[in-house]
Order: C-alpha cells, then sequence, then structure tokens
C-alpha cells in the first residue's frame, strides 16, 4: 500500500538517508525502529514531501508520491503525526481540529469531533483551551486527534512515546490499537522496542540512514544480537 | 479641555488609516514572512483609483463610499496579480530576495500610476454627507474625522470574526503559526498565501482610499506611509492584527499631542517609539519570538582565499582601474568614482550582512553621516579636505556604535526593521534641522583641497580610499575577527558556547560596517560637492541591498561586481523616460532568472568553462 524503494536524502550537503527500503501493508501496523538520528524523522518526512532534496521511489496505492506537495500526499490519504507535535498554540483545541478536518473519503473510517472526544476524554474537557495550555500528553493526544480528523487510511507516527508519562504511553498503545481496528495501517517510528512489540505487526530498523532489518518481532527476540547492535544505546 | 480633547480625535482619526494599512502589512507577513515593501503602492494606489470612482458620482453618498470600496476590490485584484506572478516564485528566497523584488514593484507601480494619473497631486472631493464639522467641547471636529475613528474598530472587529469565525481565518492563524505543518495536514498553501495577500492588499487599498478627503493624492504617497507602516507592524508584534491596532493608535495619539510640544517631532517620533518598544520588548507589544524568522536557509560555505591565478587577474584589474584616468574621458573617470564609491558601500553592507548575518534596511544612515560629517566639518569648521575627510568616518562610526548596540540585541526581521528606524530617525533630523544641515536645500560647496581638484588627482583619492577600505574589509573577513563574525552567523549558540562574546562581535562588525560606509560617503561628499538628506533616505539603502543582490551574497566578489553593474544600468537607464518601469523590471527578472546574483552567475559560467574548481568561492 505504502512502498518506500532506496530512498534517499539530504539537508544541504548532510547524507542522511541512503537507501531505505519498506512497506506498510493494508491495516498493517509497522515499526520503524532506530537509535536517535538514524533517519526515521527523516524518512517520514520524505513520505510526507517536506524534505526536497531526496531521490529513489516512494508509492501509495502505486501512484509515485515521490514530488507530491504534502497536501496533495494529505489528500490521498496519509496522515502524518510530527514528532514535536507541533501543535498551534493560539488555537484552541476545537480550532487545532478544524485545521485537520478534510472531506470523508469513500475507502477510510471518518472521524467526528464527538467520536475523538470519546477516544481522548481529557480532550473533550478542554475543547475551548489554547493548545499552548495542554500538557504534553494532551498535546500529543491533540496532534494524533488533528491527524484523524483528516480522515486518513495511513498515520505516519513520529515518536508518539516520547517525553510523555508512563501512564499516557499506555493510552497511546491503546489508541494505536484502536487505529488497528479501524482498519488504519500505521508506521510508527520508535526508539523504545518495548513499546513497538506491543503494538506493531512488523519491525524495520534503520542506522546510519540504511535498513538493517525488516521482520517479526519473534524473529528479532530470537536474534538478541540484532537489537543489541542497532538499538542498545 | 476641548482642545485637547480635540488632539486626542485628531490622532484617533490618523490612526485609522494607519492602522488598515498596517494590519494588512501584519497579515501578509504573518502567513507568507514576506517584508511587502509595495504596500505602500497598494496605499497609492487605493487612493489614486478611489479618487477617480468617486469622481463619476459628484455628490453621491452611496458613489462615495462605492468608490471606495471599488477601489479596495480592485487593489485587492492587483495584489492577486503581483502575488501570483511574482511572489509565488520566491517564497522560499531568503528575506533580501523577497525585500528587493517588492521594490521592484515599488518602482513600477510608481511608473505606471504616474502614466495614467500624471504626476500633478490630485485633490479628492470631500464626502459627502460627512463635509461639515461638529462641535464637540467648543471645537470643530470634521464629521469625516468621526467616521475615521469609527471605521478604524470596525474593520478590526470584522478582521477578529473572519479570524476566529470562519475555517479560512482558523488555517491563516494556524499557517502564522506553522505554515509547514498546515500544508502537511492536507491545506494547499498557495491558496492561502494568495488569499491573505489579497486580504492585506486590499486593506491598504482602503486604507488609501478613505484619505482622499483629507490628503491630496501623490505619487509620494507610497515611500511615505511604508515607513510608518513597518513602525506599526513592528510595534505591534508582526503577523498581529490586535498589536497592529494598538500601536497605530499609540503612534497616532503619541503623534498628536507630541507636535504641540515640538512641532518638528512628526517625521521621527514613530521611529523613536519603535525604538523603545523593541529595546524593551525585543519581538513588539503582541509578537512571539521566532515570528520574526523566515524559512531556514542551507548552511553557508566557507570562504576561500583566492587561489594565485585568480589573485593575479584581480591584480590586473586593479592596476587596470589604477591607469584609466590616463586612458579615458574625464567623464568616465567621474562614473569610475562613482562606481568606487558604489562598491565600497555594498562591499561595507556586504560584510554586515553576508558575513555578519545581520540584514540591514537603513546602511545609508551610516553613508550618509560620513558625508554630513565631512560636510559640516568643511562649512562650520572650516576644516580642510584631509581632516574633513578623517571626521566624516569617526562621526559615522560614532553613529553605528550608538545605533549597533540597539541592534544587535535583536536579530532577523527586527533587527533589520530597527536598522531601518536608525536611518529614518537620523533622515528625519537631517531634514528638520534646518539651521545645522541646510534641511531640504542641503550643504552645498564641499569641494576636493586645490591639489586634488582635478577630475584625474580625485580619482586618486577615491582610489586610494575606496580600494583601501575594499582591501581592509577583505583582510578582515579572512581575519579571527572574521571567522567568528561568520560562526556567529551561523550558529549563535555555539559560537556563545565556546566563550565569544557574541553581542560585543556583532557590535563591532555593526560599527566597522558602518564605518567603511561612513569612507564612501566622504568620497561621495567632495566627488559631488555637496550633499542633500536623501543620502540617508530609504532609497539610498535599498540601492545598496540591490547592489549586493545583484552581486550575490555568497561570494566576497558579489558586492564589486553588484555595485559596478548598478551604477552602470544606473547610468544608462535614468536617461530614458520611465526609467523606473524598466529598472524595476531588470530587478525582478535578477531575483527571478538568476536567484544567487551576477557574481554567483558568473561563477557558474567559470565552473561551465572549467576555469574554477568545485569547492571554491
Amino acid at each position: 500500500m505504502l512502498e518506500v524503494k532506496d530512498l534517499t536524502a539530504r539537508y544541504g550537503r548532510a547524507q542522511i538517508l541512503n537507501g531505505v527500503s519498506l512497506r506498510v501493508g493494508g491495516n498493517e501496523v509497522v515499526a520503524l525502529l532506530g537509535r536517535n538520528g538514524a533517519g526515521k524523522t527523516t524518512t517520514m518526512k520524505c513520505i510526507m514531501g517536506l524534505v526536497h532534496q531526496k531521490a529513489g521511489e516512494i508509492t501509495y496505492d502505486g501512484v509515485s508520491i515521490l514530488r507530491k506537495p504534502s497536501h496533495m500526499v494529505c489528500r490521498m490519504g496519509i496522515g502524518y503525526v510530527p514528532e514535536e507535535r507541533r501543535i498551534f498554540g493560539d488555537l484552541t483545541v476545537e480550532e487545532n481540529l478544524e485545521v485537520g478536518d478534510r472531506p470523508a473519503r469513500p475507502d477510510a473510517p471518518e472521524w467526528s469531533r464527538e467520536h475523538l472526544f470519546e477516544l481522548f476524554p481529557n480532550l473533550a474537557e478542554r475543547r475551548r483551551n489554547l493548545g499552548k495550555q495542554l500538557s504534553g500528553g494532551e498535546q500529543q493526544m491533540l496532534t494524533i486527534a488533528r491527524t484523524l480528523m483528516g480522515n486518513p487510511k495511513v498515520v505516519l507516527l513520529d515518536e508518539p512515546s516520547e517525553g510523555i508519562a508512563p501512564v499516557i504511553v499506555e493510552q497511546m498503545a491503546r489508541v494505536i490499537k484502536e487505529l488497528k481496528a479501524e482498519g488504519l495501517s500505521v508506521l510508527l517510528s520508535e526508539q523504545n522496542l518495548h513499546f513497538a512489540r506491543a503494538v506493531a505487526d512488523r519491525a524495520c530498523i534503520i542506522e546510519k540512514g540504511t535498513l538493517r532489518y525488516e521482520g517479526g518481532f519473534a524473529d528479532l527476540d530470537a536474534h538478541p544480537e540484532i537489537s543489541q547492535q542497532y538499538l542498545a544505546v | 479641555m476641548g482642545f485637547y480633547v480635540a488632539q486626542l480625535l485628531t490622532g484617533l482619526a490618523n490612526a485609522s488609516s494607519l492602522f488598515l494599512i498596517a494590519c494588512g502589512l501584519s497579515i501578509i507577513f504573518g502567513v507568507t514572512r514576506i517584508v511587502n515593501f509595495a504596500h505602500g503602492s497598494f496605499y497609492m494606489v487605493g487612493a489614486y483609483l478611489a479618487y477617480s470612482i468617486v469622481a463619476l458620482f459628484p455628490g453621491s453618498i452611496l458613489g462615495f463610499w462605492g468608490g471606495v470600496i471599488a477601489a479596495a476590490l480592485i487593489v485587492g485584484l492587483l495584489g492577486l496579480i503581483v502575488e501570483m506572478t511574482i511572489l509565488r516564485r520566491i517564497y522560499h528566497a531568503p528575506e533580501l530576495f523577497q525585500l528587493v523584488a517588492t521594490f521592484g514593484v515599488v518602482l513600477i507601480i510608481q511608473d505606471m500610476t504616474q502614466a495614467v494619473w500624471g504626476a500633478e497631486d490630485k485633490l479628492g472631493p470631500r464626502a459627502p454627507g460627512l463635509d461639515s464639522a461638529l462641535r464637540i467641547m467648543g471645537e470643530p471636529i470634521p464629521e469625516y474625522d468621526l467616521a475615521l475613528i469609527l471605521i478604524g474598530p470596525a474593520v478590526l472587529a470584522g478582521i477578529w470574526l473572519v479570524f476566529h469565525r470562519t475555517r479560512w481565518g482558523v488555517l491563516v492563524r494556524a499557517a502564522t503559526q506553522d505554515r509547514e505543518m498546515v500544508g502537511a495536514l492536507g491545506v494547499n498553501q498557495a491558496w492561502l498565501f494568495s488569499a491573505a495577500f489579497v486580504l492585506g492588499a486590499a486593506l491598504a487599498g482602503l486604507g488609501g482610499a478613505i484619505q482622499i478627503p483629507r490628503e491630496a493624492v501623490s505619487l509620494q504617497m507610497d515611500l511615505s506611509v511604508i515607513g510608518d507602516a513597518f513602525v506599526v507592524v513592528v510595534i505591534g508584534g508582526m503577523g498581529s492584527v490586535s498589536g497592529a491596532f494598538v500601536a497605530a493608535v499609540l503612534i497616532s495619539v503619541l503623534n498628536a499631542f507630541a507636535v504641540l510640544v515640538f512641532p518638528q517631532i512628526s517625521i521621527v517620533l514613530p521611529f523613536v517609539v519603535m525604538a523603545v518598544v523593541l529595546i524593551v520588548r525585543p519581538y513588539g507589544l503582541f509578537g512571539k519570538e521566532g515570528s520574526g524568522h523566515g524559512a531556514p536557509t542551507e548552511p553557508e560555505q566557507p570562504l576561500r582565499l583566492l587561489s594565485s591565478r585568480a589573485t593575479l587577474v584581480l591584480m590586473a584589474l586593479v592596476f587596470a582601474l589604477a591607469a584609466s584616468p590616463v586612458m579615458v574621458s574625464d567623464f568616465a573617470s567621474i562614473l569610475l568614482v562613482d562606481v568606487m564609491v558604489a562598491t565600497l558601500f555594498a562591499v561595507s553592507l556586504h560584510f554586515m550582512m553576508g558575513l555578519g548575518g545581520m540584514v540591514s534596511f537603513g546602511h545609508a544612515a551610516y553613508f550618509g553621516v560620513g558625508a554630513y560629517g565631512a560636510a559640516m566639518a568643511v562649512s562650520y569648521l572650516g576644516l580642510s579636505m584631509i581632516p574633513a575627510m578623517i571626521v566624516g568616518p569617526l562621526a559615522a562610526a560614532a553613529a553605528a556604535l550608538f545605533f549597533g548596540w540597539f541592534c544587535v540585541r535583536l536579530s532577523g526581521v527586527y533587527l533589520a526593521m530597527l536598522t531601518l528606524a536608525a536611518a529614518q530617525i537620523l533622515w528625519g533630523v537631517t531634514f528638520q534641522s534646518q539651521e545645522f544641515t541646510g534641511g531640504d536645500d542641503g550643504i552645498l560647496g564641499i569641494w576636493p583641497a586645490s591639489w586634488a581638484s582635478s577630475d584625474q588627482a580625485y580619482f586618486y583619492v577615491a582610489f586610494a580610499l575606496c580600494i583601501g577600505g575594499i582591501w581592509f574589509l577583505r583582510r578582515v573577513a579572512h581575519s579571527p575577527f572574521g571567522y567568528g563574525l561568520r560562526g556567529i552567523r551561523d550558529s549563535d549558540v555555539r559560537a556563545e558556547a565556546i566563550g565569544m562574546d557574541v553581542k560585543f562581535h556583532q557590535w563591532m562588525g555593526f560599527a566597522l560596517a558602518g564605518t567603511m560606509a561612513g569612507v564612501a560617503g566622504v568620497v561621495f561628499v567632495f566627488s559631488k560637492g555637496s550633499v542633500f538628506p536623501d543620502v540617508l533616505g530609504i532609497a539610498q539603502s535599498v540601492d545598496g541591498l540591490i547592489m549586493v543582490l545583484l552581486g550575490g551574497i555568497h561570494a566576497l566578489a558579489g558586492p564589486i561586481l553588484g555595485a559596478g553593474v548598478f551604477v552602470l544600468i544606473e547610468d544608462w537607464v535614468s536617461r530614458l523616460d520611465y526609467w523606473r518601469f524598466i529598472f524595476g523590471m531588470i530587478i525582478l527578472g535578477v531575483v527571478l532568472l538568476a536567484p544567487d546574483g551576477v557574481a554567483g552567475g558568473v561563477d557558474r559560467l567559470l565552473r561551465a568553462l572549467g576555469l574554477r574548481r568545485e569547492g571554491q568561492a
């Protein structure tokens, strides 16, 4: 469904990706694992059309999206939840959701505000508050809810468990399972193998901008030296 | 008491038009991050259009207000054309490009306006139904002023409703904070930008249109209003509409009372207020940190020393220049002095912007102070040429040290705006102080000493000072101080972390650039024999920016080429009718076609021909 082939990317003279290939199938949760600076965020930004100096191929439902501007990528059904959350701090929670609102699409579930407020009850209480008044965990929920307002078929989740309280991390895991239950596909970037194993169907490990491993968690657990080599800090 | 109320009401009436233009500017900046010099042109065109449309319906209330609104709508359409043909292509370009491109639009619109409406001022009609005065506490207040006082808050309320009650408004506010994220959420930024630009332009047009019963419509309206509009936007905080309102009221009311105490203050006051506000609140009253920067640009390439072959070529050129008075006519050697003056001015500006990373919209200030310093030393102190040539740069250095101390506390657009404010303050003071500076009449009769009075002899004086100054700045660029300056430009945080005093370094860089601009000013004043306030003006500052841009900002040789090309083009074009139009078109052509400047283009050509290795700059 979403397929990345031999993707290379750079910022100025700094080469970040040296050939990343991965695919996310229909209704599949794939964890993109790697250390800080391995290229996880850049991979997602490339898919989203937010990095311009790139080569290789990215296709979605067989259509190339490598050169598409980010709003077109979004409109085709790919939702992006950035690592830094990028909440609109001067807009209320409801207005943040309004920005993400897109028309329903036939092949993906439609999310209403009410449905999202059920999924994230904290946000319902704070719907009139400004984005910058929310806690880190609430902002993380808002950024996911905002992306879901676009009724995506695939969600790119960049480090959803980073920098938030353990109780919220558990809630994140529930949300990802809920997305899968609704029929969505998720590409999830993570440094935390434990969290990834709990929610993902498959794992891809990248290091220094190159794909090092792709497969199930069972294989990964059978060969602890792989995660030792590419993930241990 | 009644008198003061009347002053207050006059101030509030003035605030309305200022608010309309400034909030349009602020909306455009907030969404697109473009500092739009052409905004004053939209204001001017709005006034001319309203003048013509209203004249079709003499005495009709509906005709008047319908004409005002129609003018605003047509200006909105003009904004759409400008946005779609020019600005859309340069959203990712550095701020300097955008600024210079919009200045090209200013020149083009100026000549087109003159072609349509002629050079004479137009007196608009009074507003039908509002053409008499009411007595409030015994003082006559024009009814139209009262209407204006209502229009400002009404527009503010309208914009507030649009921004908070419509999806489009929410998107605009979101884009003001993080436009990339808005795009990643499926919003087509191109249309959002166009719409914001159209709204901003229409508001400026409205601001101009409602002024026609109060002031004559003239071709000078564009640049005279843009300075004040910048000030209001910066005081309010770039991108903040309510900030623009508060700032417009603050400036206009302060001005209405300040002129009672000190009648000459109105030119300088807005800039003084802005300087004070920026020192206390570096991002304006309602602005936010980080909202002043454009898109992140690529890291700069390191400067390299010239190869031995390039050094030989450069030396040959300098010697050819030194020998030129023997070979060319007197007229050509006068033109060559102009080129050298412009080159030193451009190199000093480039030193500050390209190496120091401090964009200046007011570099003419130090050029002008140098020129006036020398001129006043001659006319008041009776000094001869050489001592006066020392006094001028010292005066420029003092001015640059003074204003630079404030400026380096800011960065990005705010720093640029404060340099503009500094230049406007100096211009205003020079313009007003008739008894010292001669005001508009300038200072005349500043000629070189008798030994240097021939065109050839003065050529060598100019040669020594200008080429010496350029050589000196080049040396500094490759000195440890220059490395430090470039390090700060690329990352002030890292520079600070290794123990550099960032502000002090920038301050000294600012002062050095200002001093060298002063040297250029001194050479200029003795070559022309006179000096007028426009050497300190916005146009002179923009000329410097255009030279740097023409040459390309990345290479040290850029400003040298840029200044040469600029003076030659100006010398040729300014003899033609509608030279502003042609010149504006040339600027737009360079910005759109050769985004790395003439020197960058030559550099590419040399590389293509194999004369230069990769990585040299």
